[in-house]
């Protein structure tokens, strides 16, 4: 398919602090021209398509304590109750109730559960996509243990087939489906900006090659708006001595088909990453500085692609972390204080919360945690898709303030995470708040510091 | 019959029928859908210790929320207390379990049920009024919410007339027939609602537990 209307569609903009999708004159939250009783039928069936035994546990255990409102930041932040996190999910829980539960017949026949309106989903539409990072912090506090996050994911699946999808974030997603990345970083304009990268920073650049131990994925966000950390992977594995490559068949990690809620797109983009691995045989995969990446490929793709990976995939702090605990990447010591800030879907869902960790403490850096750092972190505010809503943007710079507070009060010096659309929310929400700190790259870091053989 | 027949006999038989049947047509309704393998690479095996893990841990609210959300887990904790001891505690009660199960316990003093009694019943009153005036309980709350109060306060305050002997005119046997049938009701009732936390606990918590330490990550 020509994707030479793309441009004019859904025009880039790649200049701001944040890059994404230009702040549309007309704004089309809802797609397609089909009619209203449709789409609530393809929101429920794409809603319980995969809703497996897991699901339906969480749907049937609310006790409607709502002490998940005050684990969210969004709600913490404006005490708006519609941003309950069980809230979020209403619509879902009524339809789950009414044709999948236990006891449906009795509600339908009682009409005991409504059922769901178009004009319910387009009023939700804010609160599954706007006022949700997924960040899971929700899951935490759930006193039966609900995973909401989850959820939530599963909830965009039916909106994004009902076709009432936040317009920018749906966008970036055709984009993404069409040209093989959501920001314009198309295998041509990968290829240049890795070469440049190459040239720039004079590092031995692979692309391309046909047999390689490691493929290295990106983001698009790095490969436009952060090209440095190509160069920074590069130098960290050609000083490892590793044999690794770039693909342009495969190197986009960010993932939004994840992000809108289209799993055939999600599978998608996937299988690129994982057909280009096995077809170079790389024992392993490395995921760039970005959160929902790792979800993606890590946890996800393998039941998307209804097989097992034949090769490992780590977070690149994951990587980072062993090459440090085995001893054989040597780091210079930085003589500076340091606050981490974790990426939801790396730390807290991810599993991985220790390796920036050993990597900081290798790096010699004085560790100074925000309060419930780690696993229990408040998220940037700007994952699962946020960031590129505009009309989303009051609400996340609201839920910013808990982070520039938090950072502010371990007077660190140096602010350091490991997912560039973090990082990119906290570029465009230091520029907003006239902020004195700038976000870096946990990588970077790594890369600038590297003890020469 | 009389009432107090009534309740002693049909009306106890077809609430534990409805009890059993409820609850394991509920937990069959959810743990036999289908449950796709999981195909990602583990980050460790110890899904089992995970699930119950998490099924105690999260008993207690983590650190980092503790002071949010202090006041509700106080009243929890309070009431459900509060009805254990009311419930297995009171020399009656024990010997009517004692009829369904063959053996027996040993009780607390009546003055401990009383004031185990009363001191629930107000945490209860205490967290109905928080839901009323909470804006984002309001909002979140439906049918299930205050009727599952009503039936759970039910059995306590008509128990506690019965003891006490305050029936505004009715005869024990009545008040008694009264307590048995608000009891049976909350019996019925508990498979079908949110009451049903009683065993989905177990099940909600244990699966996200073996989820996330499949993942390696803490719950």
């Amino acid at each position: 398919m020509s994707t030479a209307d793309l441009d004019q569609k859904h025009p880039l903009d790649l200049e701001s602090a944040r890059i994404g999708v230009r702040k549309p004159e007309q704004r089309y939250d809802v797609q397609g021209d089909t009619p209203d009783e449709a789409r609530v039928h393809a929101a429920m069936v794409n809603f319980v398509k995969d809703f497996g035994a897991t699901a339906a546990t969480y749907m049937e255990s609310c006790i409607h304590c709502g002490q998940c409102a005050e684990a969210c930041h969004f709600y913490v932040q404006t005490e708006d109750p519609r941003y309950t996190p069980i809230w979020k999910l209403e619509p879902f829980k009524q339809a789950y109730k009414r044709e999948a539960g236990p006891f449906s017949l009795v509600y339908r026949l009682l009409g005991l559960k409504k059922k769901v309106t178009t004009a319910e989903l387009k009023e939700w539409q804010e609160l599954i996509y706007d006022s949700c990072t997924m960040c899971g912090r929700c899951t935490m506090i759930c006193p039966m243990g609900i995973d909401i996050a989850t959820l939530v994911g599963q909830a965009r699946h039916g909106m994004f087939q009902a076709g009432i999808v936040p317009h920018e974030l749906w966008s970036v997603a055709e984009r993404a489906q069409r040209e093989g990345s959501p920001l314009g970083a198309t295998p041509s304009v990968f290829e240049e900006r890795v070469e440049w990268m190459g040239d720039e920073h004079e590092v031995e650049m692979f692309i391309d090659k046909d047999k390689a131990d490691v493929v290295l994925t990106m983001s698009s966000i790095e490969i436009q708006k952060y090209p440095e950390s190509m160069a920074a992977i590069a130098k960290v594995m050609n000083h490892l001595g590793i044999d690794w490559t770039f693909r342009t068949d495969g190197y986009e990690a960010t993932n939004f088909g994840l992000l809108s809620g289209n799993t055939a797109w999600q599978r998608d983009m996937s299988r690129k990453i994982v057909d280009a691995a096995k077809q170079c045989g790389a024992h392993t995969v490395i995921l760039p500085e970005c959160g929902h990446a790792y979800g993606a490929l890590r946890w996800q793709a393998a039941n998307l692609l209804g097989e097992k990976l034949p090769f490992r995939v780590l977070h690149v702090s994951e990587f980072l972390a062993e090459q440090v605990n085995s001893g054989r990447l040597k780091l210079r010591k930085v003589d500076k204080s340091a606050t981490f800030h974790d990426p939801c879907q790396v730390s807290r869902r991810g599993g991985a919360t220790q390796a920036p960790r050993d990597v900081l403490k290798a790096l010699g850096v004085e560790l100074r945690e925000m309060e419930n750092a780690g696993d229990y972190n408040w998220c940037c505010g700007g994952g699962g898709g946020v960031i590129t809503i505009h009309r989303a943007d009051p609400l996340r710079y609201k839920t910013f303030e808990i982070k520039m507070a938090q950072i502010d009060k371990t007077g660190a010096e140096v602010l350091l995470t490991s997912c560039s659309n973090c990082r990119q929310n906290f570029d465009d929400s230091q520029a907003h708040f006239h902020w004195d700190k700038t976000m870096h790259s946990l990588l970077e870091l790594v890369a600038d510091n590297l003890v020469e053989h | 019959m009389d009432l107090l027949e009534f309740a002693r006999g049909p009306a106890m038989q077809w609430a534990l029928i409805l009890l059993v049947l409820g609850t394991c047509w509920r937990i069959a309704g959810i743990v036999f859908l289908k449950r796709k393998p999981d195909l990602s690479e583990p980050r460790s095996h110890g899904q089992m210790a995970g699930a119950l893990r998490t099924i105690f841990s999260r008993s207690v609210p983590a650190r980092a929320f503790r002071s949010r959300v202090l006041y509700s887990n106080l009243l929890g904790y309070t009431f459900h207390i509060g009805l254990a001891i009311v419930v297995f505690a009171y020399q009656p009660h024990i010997l009517w379990f004692e009829s369904i199960l063959g053996f027996q316990w040993p009780a607390l003093p009546n003055a401990v049920i009383s004031v185990a009694a009363v001191v629930t019943l107000f945490s209860l009153v205490a967290l109905l009024v928080k839901r009323l005036t909470s804006p984002v309980l309001r909002l979140i709350s439906n049918f299930d919410d205050y009727f599952s109060w009503a039936v759970t306060v039910a059995p306590l305050v008509t128990g506690l007339m019965a003891v006490a002997d305050v029936g505004f005119g009715l005869r024990y046997e009545t008040l008694l027939a009264v307590h048995l049938l608000s009891v049976w009701l909350l019996f019925a009732w508990l498979p079908f609602g949110k009451l049903g936390h009683a065993f989905l606990v177990f099940l909600s918590r244990g699966t996200t537990g073996a989820l996330f330490a499949r993942r390696g990550a803490r719950t």
